[in-house]
Order: C-alpha cells, then structure tokens, then sequence
C-alpha cells in the first residue's frame, strides 16, 4: 500500500503510534511535510469526517482518529511552521458568555483541525466584544459561537451586533451552534451559518471561508 | 434543616451504557474493545479523583416563590410556577463531583490525550446529574424528619424530583437567589459573575416532593417549541406518569 494512502488508514483506524511511526516514515522516505499532512493526515479524517455525517461511526470514533492526526502533527508541526504550509483558514470558537458547556465546542475545534483550519479556542463564558477582538488579532475568517442553554444564546446576537457597530459585519463570518439553536434562530439573530453538528460545522465554515 | 451527603465514589460509579450514550453511541452499537478500554480507564480515574458531595436545605412553598423569580429574568411563566403550588415539600440542593476531576478533565482535553478526557467528561457528567436524583431519594427518605419513611400526601409514595435553574423557563441567573440563601460554598461549590457554577461538574436547584400528579404539566410554554431534549416527558414518566401523563 502506498505509504501515504497507509497513513489515512492509521488515522481513520484511530491508530495513533501507528500514525506517529509511518508519519515519520514518510518523511523519511522523501515526502513532503505538506504531502503528508494533507494526502495522509488530513485525508484519513476527511473519511472519518464523512463517515461521522452519515452516522457510520460515532463520536468514540472520531476522538480515537483525532488522536492519530495529532500524533502525526505533532511529528510534522515543526516541518509545516518552517515550510510555511498555508491552513484552510482560521477561525475563533468560544462559548458565549454566561455558558459553561463545551464538549460540543471541542469537537468542532477537533474536527476543524482535522480538516486543515487553524483554530484559536476562547473557552468559555467569552464575552461578545472578546470574540470580536479575537478575530481581529488574529486574522480569523470566521467565529463560531456554541451555547447550551436558551438563557444563554442570546449572546450570539451580542456577537453579531460587535462585529456590526465595528465594521466588520460581512468581512468575518459566524456560525452558530448548540442544543437550543436552530436555523430560524440563527437567521434571527442575522448569522451566516447554522451547524447541526460537529460534522455539518465543518462544511459550513469551509462554505464561509470561500465565500467572497 | 440542613443536609450534607458525602457520597462514596464506589457508590457513585457511572452507568456504562449512559456514559456511552452521552458520547453519542446509538443504543444498538456495540462499542468497540478500544472503546470500552478507554471507558474503563475514565471509571477508573473518575473514582481515583472525584469526591461527590452535595447537601440540601428545606424551604417553605412560600419561601421559594420568593427565590424563583430572581432578577426577573425568567420566562412570563415557568414549570415551577405550574409545580410548586402543589408540592408537599420542597428543598434546596447543590452536589458537585469536586474540582481535582474537572482540573484533570481540562488538562486531558487540552492535550494529545483528548479522547480520554471527553471520556472523563462524560463520566463526570453522568454522575453529577445522577448526584441530583441521589438528593432526590434522600430527601425522599425522611428519615430525619418524618417516620413516613418516604410516604407523602395520603399516603402515597413521594415523588420527588430536582429542578434546575437554566431549564424550563427558570433563568440561569436564578441561581443567584438560590446560593445566596442555600450557601453551598460549604460543600466547595461557588457561583461566578456569569452565573457558572465552580467547579464546571456541579448541580443546583430545588427538590420537589409530591405525588406523582405534583409534577404533570402540559409541555406547551413558549419555550418549549425551541427545546431539543424535551426530557419533561421522561422525568413525568420516571415519577409514575406514562408516556402521556401530562395529558391526565
């Protein structure tokens, strides 16, 4: 099997010090940090990433294949810093303010790692204008914002309102997640995206990353 | 009267299939082995660091309807408005599963070793909301206060189940009225600015006892359409009500 096609198996396979040892034989054997990543890497959790839409695996799953990448990252991370190997994007998760839950953030912080975003994660109970300043500092595309409770979304609006008084309404983008949001709540609340899930997050802020 | 209730962690040992559950695992899946390794080894090191402890204080009906508006954030109306005028009793309660399991959780999750700590997460999880259906059943007891031994109105058993402040119309900042008269910073459980609970594996709210008629109620508050769990029909049912017991 070709190496790099051996590698997206480890990953899809959860198989992290396999994924750790053929990461290193890859490069080795004379590939690149950027082949590796993104033909080996990043291609086995596009599988798992698909695989999880269509509910044929499930979260365990994904955890196990997010633990093979990051040990194959963390073989590549100084290579790619040096070879200056450009993301998918960058975006800022937090869970808005007044909100302690972010398992659900996590694992679209996971996903979109996996999928090749660079991700600055704020926590939780971030306060609106703090997503804002995040994004601006570091050169984000996109916030995306999770909450929990139907108390606590409401500071999503807080957010989208920031980034109008600032300017920048259009120039970076949200999308909006959690249990007690749904399509017509994030319309309301005049965001650009609505994410389901972990999953769908991906293809949302891929699509808000093209977009002009 | 006031209760502290330190809980063995032996006694406190999540149910499997429930934390499967909250990982997302369909019912109908079998896990595979390296996940029920990963599994064993967060049952394993919930019981090495967390400490369930959590107390309850009784309050009048009175009292309560004094505590549950708070700062006049909650919804028009709430569940407990509909509940509490028929409860029998009614008690204050906060638990927690201590803050060295969710110091340990944040560290995993923020390392190569995330998988364990989402595992960890969603013991943790687990326990704590069962750590208020265990308050449940001990103000249920009445040992301290009663000879009932767990009887209620007529008679019949006491259904007792917790409510929660973030739920069912009752505003998360409802909290604020809720510690400042229950002090749960007793057992280590504190409130921040935002209304988070410290340490982040902690419950709060207020213990209903009744019959299982106290909590019926028709699940058609505005604020029901934009509920995903609409778990109310569950919790009727686990006090005796069926499926449809709020249509009774």
């Amino acid at each position: 099997m070709e190496i790099l096609t051996r590698l997206a198996t480890e990953v899809e396979a959860g198989e992290a010090d396999l994924a750790r040892a053929t990461t290193g034989e890859a490069l080795t054997a004379g590939r690149s940090a950027e082949e590796v990543l993104k033909q080996g890497l990043l291609a086995g959790m596009a599988v798992v990433g698909e695989r999880f839409r269509r509910r044929e695996i499930f979260l365990p799953d994904v955890l196990l294949a997010a633990r093979a990448l990051h040990a194959g990252l963390a073989v590549l991370q100084p290579l790619l810093e040096g070879a200056g190997v450009p993301s998918a994007g960058r975006v800022v998760l937090g869970t808005v303010q007044g909100d302690l839950h972010d398992i659900g953030k996590n694992l679209v912080g996971i996903l979109l790692r996996g999928a090749g975003f660079e991700v600055v994660d704020l926590g939780t109970d971030v306060a609106a204008e703090r997503f804002v300043d995040a994004a601006v500092e570091h050169g984000a595309r996109v916030i995306g914002m999770s909450a929990l409770l139907t108390t606590t979304r409401l500071g999503m609006r807080d957010v989208i309102a920031a980034l109008r008084t600032r300017g920048l309404a259009g120039k970076i983008r949200t999308i909006v997640g959690g249990a007690p949001v749904d399509p017509g709540f994030a319309r309301e609340i005049g965001a650009d995206a609505y994410a389901f899930d972990a999953a769908s997050a991906v293809d949302e802020v891929r699509a808000l990353v093209a977009r002009p | 009267m006031r209760r502290v209730i330190v809980f063995p962690v032996e006694e406190s040992r999540a149910d499997s299939d429930a934390v499967l559950r909250r990982l997302g695992l369909p019912e109908d899946r079998e896990p595979s082995e390296r996940v029920l390794r990963l599994l064993d080894a967060a049952l394993e090191c919930f019981s090495e660091q967390a400490s369930p402890i959590g107390m309850l204080e009784e309050v009048s009906r009175e009292e309560m309807a004094r505590i549950l508006p708070g700062h006049g954030q909650n919804e028009a109306q709430t569940v407990l408005d509909r509940v509490l005028p028929r409860a029998d009793r009614v008690a204050l309660f906060a638990a927690t599963v201590g803050e060295p399991v969710c110091a340990h959780i944040r560290h995993l999750v923020a390392g190569p070793e995330a998988p364990a700590g989402f595992f960890l997460d969603a013991v943790a999880s687990e326990v704590t909301a069962r750590l208020a259906d265990r308050l449940a059943e001990r103000f249920a007891e009445r040992d301290v206060w009663h000879p009932d031994g767990g009887r209620g109105r007529d008679g019949e058993p006491a259904r007792v189940l917790p409510y929660s402040p973030g739920y069912c119309g009752w505003h998360t900042s409802g909290q604020r009225a809720l510690f400042a008269r229950l002090q749960p910073a007793e057992i280590g459980v504190t409130l921040n600015a935002s209304c988070l609970m410290a340490p982040i594996k902690s419950v709060s709210g207020v213990l209903v006892e009744g019959t299982a008629q106290t909590h019926r109620f028709r699940p058609d508050f505005p604020f029901c359409a934009r509920c995903a769990t609409r778990d109310c029909l569950d919790r009727m049912r686990s006090v005796g009500g069926g499926g449809d017991a709020w249509k009774s």
